[in-house]
């Protein structure tokens, strides 16, 4: 069983669906409000979705200088594994513990929908039970989505294997090479645009996005022939 | 100390695309005024800021845009500094 913090801004609203998320994975999930400075020897970070701070400035902003991003930028230095859903992917990048930016929908328009979106990389923490060029179907809900990052950068993380999640078919936001979701040049800290924790359950409409907190437990299984197979959605306790 | 009003101009690049400026391109053009070209959306933001020179007040502002109003990735900005 793995500690996750799940931190929790003024504007968070993803928090609650993504601690159940990583309760339902197996793990001791806890929230870590945004002034603290202590994440109680977490395994894991996960910034959820939300509107912190109202999204004032730019999305992710002010988040940026919470008191809990030091800490959560030490755990990340030390190695420790970060992901950042939607809000927190905005905040990731804000902070520079992730290269890149979000900007506004290339239409303008809030879009909350199921899209199409494809494993690029398992060799992070948050995709370990997944299979490289699986297809998953994964809620989206933002309007600022589009990520963007320069050629040079973009080009590194092509070249670097970092980008995590790539939209299939449509994309929905006008992202750079239709990038979904990256990982740093560690691997150990990792950001996605759609909401993985809400989709973890047949109740939900499907369990795509049930692997990506399977995943942290998966790594620290033992590692046995089957443990892989018995987190594959499988064993979700709902 | 002296008191300067700093007006900060934050742009999306221009490289990049910037739907929120089309969009107004496609209102001005729907309204009549088809003889505009390309429209950008920025931001503008005015601080009050107490320095002992004119120099200092622009440097200050300068970290504040370098460390959080505008993002490196993807905004310029650019600063005039009024005295009081």
């Amino acid at each position: 069983m793995r500690r996750v913090a799940v931190v929790v801004f003024p504007g968070s609203n993803c928090d609650a669906d993504t601690l159940d998320a990583a309760r339902a994975a197996g793990s001791d999930a806890y929230y870590v409000w945004h002034r603290d400075t202590d994440l109680r020897q977490a395994d894991a970070v996960i910034l959820p979705g939300g509107f912190s701070y109202g999204d004032y400035l730019r999305s992710g902003a002010i988040a940026r200088f919470s008191p809990v991003l030091q800490a959560v930028a030490a755990h990340a230095r030390a190695g420790g594994a970060v992901l950042g859903i939607c809000n927190g992917f905005q905040i990731l990048c804000e902070a520079g513990l992730l290269p890149g930016a979000l900007m506004r929908n290339a239409r303008l328009k809030f879009l909350s929908r199921p899209v199409r979106v494809r494993v690029e990389a398992t060799d992070t923490p948050f995709t370990l039970a997944y299979q490289r060029g699986e297809e998953l179907t994964l809620p989206i809900a933002h309007g600022d989505g589009r990520y963007v990052a320069d050629a040079a950068t973009a080009a590194l993380l092509e070249a670097g294997g970092q980008v995590v999640w790539r939209y299939a078919g449509d994309n929905p936001n006008g992202s750079t090479n239709d990038i979904a979701g990256v990982c740093s040049a560690g691997r150990n800290v990792v950001g996605i645009m759609p909401h993985p924790e809400r989709r973890n359950a047949p109740v939900l409409g499907g369990q795509d996005g049930a692997r990506v907190f399977l995943s942290l437990e998966a790594r620290h299984a033992t590692q046995h022939a089957d443990d892989l197979r018995a987190v594959d959605g499988r064993h979700l306790r709902v | 100390m002296k008191a300067f009003t700093v007006e900060i101009r934050v742009m999306p690049r221009a490289a990049l695309l910037d739907p929120q400026g089309q969009a107004v391109q496609h209102a001005l053009h729907a309204l009549g005024f088809t003889d505009i070209g390309t429209v950008r959306v920025g931001k503008h933001l005015v601080v009050e800021v107490q320095a002992a020179t004119r120099e200092e007040a622009t440097a200050q502002v300068r970290t504040m845009c370098d460390r959080l109003l505008a993002n490196p990735v993807t905004e310029d900005y650019h600063v005039a500094v009024e005295n009081r």
